[in-house]
């Protein structure tokens, strides 16, 4: 048994920190346009569109019952050989790809609980002063919809963050594939994932208190 | 004789329940017309009917100018029959994520098309009109029952319908509310304000509307004037019906 070498840990907080970045970067994009697909995917549900539903719904269940890092095998390595065009994605591509897809499916599902949760009366209050399907949907059900989502999404939002990890397999450095980099040349292999879970570890602290104020500001605007 | 608004042959079914079952209703212009009648008996259908929140399957609504037929009845016909008939819900509905001063606004902003300063100073007319000029920051959750359904009157009288439905509107009130929500509905009344409202409050009734309407098994089975109706009505059911309720 050997003890840590925190001298090497402190050098690595650096190196790491230059990637969070890069982390924070492939989640937040993943996250604008896996919910912005998860909305379009819940209503599509939830007002049943002809046939669309149903692609939907395959499409849901496919992204939820196979694992996050076969999807990023897939269109990372599998999809360009079948698809020529898409020889030339790069790693932080595919992974943004892959975590928006998979998460959309994640969200669209509670997105979907949450407006079918608003009272059947608020659509129909909305209907009788004549607003169109659109407006009864962008401006009394989703908004109402949005606050009981609201904590799941979050969640979600720290589940891609830690999912944006699986990167590294694609070959991008990200913060964990620069600590893979980082141990496999000096063999300290404890330290280097330690501090990467750590850095982890904080901005998943940090965006859970950032969650706790959200929430008691959108519940002191409605509390029903 | 013109009718401001005219029903027509209205039927609804659910499955094979058919719950109205051709429905004739002719109102002249500022004509306050209380609909009574036995429970499940398709009081509120008709006035859902009348706004399509309920598609009826046969029939046509005329208001003004604007025919709707139920066998060809398309979603513009839809939107602009409800552009024409305000509607107020038993339980208020409210919409939660709103103020009272936005419940009020929504129709002017996002269904009229007003500008935001325009339907504000509407909004905030309607609320002093409707004695909330106060609580126009208030959200539905923070208001009592009373308050709640003021602010759902105002926001169908925000429309400038035709037509008023009222659907039981004091019924899911607590006893302490009723007064002031009734006193609003008369006010309205007074205004000339074609209406139609659906009540168990019989005494209410009498004082404001002008014709009675009483239904039973989808039927308007007797119609007439508040005095000949409580005071001597022709059919057995409805003497029955007011034998019970009053
Ligand atoms: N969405 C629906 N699906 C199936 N049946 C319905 C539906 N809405 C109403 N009904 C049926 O239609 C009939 C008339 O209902 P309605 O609510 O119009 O009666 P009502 O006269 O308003 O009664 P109440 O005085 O109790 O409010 C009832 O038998 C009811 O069960
Ligand atoms: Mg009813």
């Amino acid at each position: 048994m050997r003890g840590l070498d925190t001298a090497y840990m402190l050098d690595l907080i650096p190196v790491i920190a230059s990637y969070v970045p890069l982390t924070l970067f492939m989640a937040i994009v993943a996250m604008i346009a896996g919910l912005a697909l998860a909305i379009v995917m819940a209503v599509i549900r939830v007002i049943r569109v002809p046939w669309l539903h149903r692609v939907v719904a395959v499409f849901i269940s496919f992204f939820r019952g196979t694992p996050l890092l076969v999807q990023l095998f897939l269109f990372y390595f599998g999809l360009p050989q079948l698809v020529p065009a898409l020889n030339n994605l790069d790693g932080v591509t595919a992974a943004i790809i892959g975590l928006t897809l998979h998460f959309s499916a994640y969200m669209a599902e509670s997105i979907r609980g949450a407006i079918i949760g608003v009272d059947r009366s608020q659509w129909e209050a909305a209907q009788s002063i004549g607003m169109t399907q659109k407006q009864v949907l962008t401006r009394i059900i989703l908004p109402q919809a949005s606050r009981t989502a609201a904590p799941t999404l979050m969640n979600y939002f720290i589940d891609m963050i830690k999912g944006t990890s699986l990167a590294f397999t694609l070959g991008v450095t990200e913060m964990m594939g620069a600590a893979q980099k980082e141990a496999s040349s000096t063999f300290l292999y404890p330290e280097a994932f330690l501090v990467v879970a750590v850095f982890y570890w904080i901005i998943v602290e940090v965006l859970s208190v950032g969650q706790r104020q959200l929430e008691t500001r959108l519940g002191k605007a409605v509390s029903r | 004789m013109s009718c401001q608004i005219d029903i027509d042959g209205l039927v609804k079914r659910f499955g094979d329940n058919t719950v109205l079952n051709g429905i004739d209703l002719c109102l002249q212009p500022g004509e306050r017309v209380a609909i009574i009648g036995p429970s499940g008996t398709g009081k509120s259908t008709l006035l859902r009917c009348l706004n399509y929140l309920d598609r009826p399957d046969e029939g046509r609504i005329t208001v003004g100018d604007l025919t709707v037929d139920a066998t060809t009845a398309q979603k513009s016909d839809i939107l602009a029959l409800r552009r024409r008939t305000g509607f107020v819900f038993q339980n208020y509905a409210l919409f939660a994520n709103k103020t009272a001063r936005d419940n009020i606004m929504e129709g002017l902003t996002t269904v009229r098309g007003w500008s935001k300063s325009k339907a504000q100073a509407r909004a905030d007319e309607i609320l002093s009109q409707i004695g909330l000029g106060d609580r126009g920051n208030s959200y539905p959750a923070a208001m009592s029952g009373g308050q709640q359904q003021r602010v759902g009157i105002g926001r169908a009288m925000a429309l400038d319908a035709d037509l008023l439905l009222f659907d039981e509107p004091t019924s899911a009130l607590d006893p302490e509310w009723v007064g002031e929500v009734l006193d609003l509905i008369r006010r309205i009344a007074d205004g000339r304000q074609t209406m139609l409202i659906v009540t168990h409050e019989m005494q209410f009734a009498r004082e404001i509307a002008d014709r009675i309407v009483f239904m039973e098994g989808g039927r308007i089975v007797e119609q007439g004037p508040p005095d000949q109706i409580f005071g001597n009505a022709q059919d057995d059911r409805t003497r029955a019906f007011l034998r019970r309720v009053g």
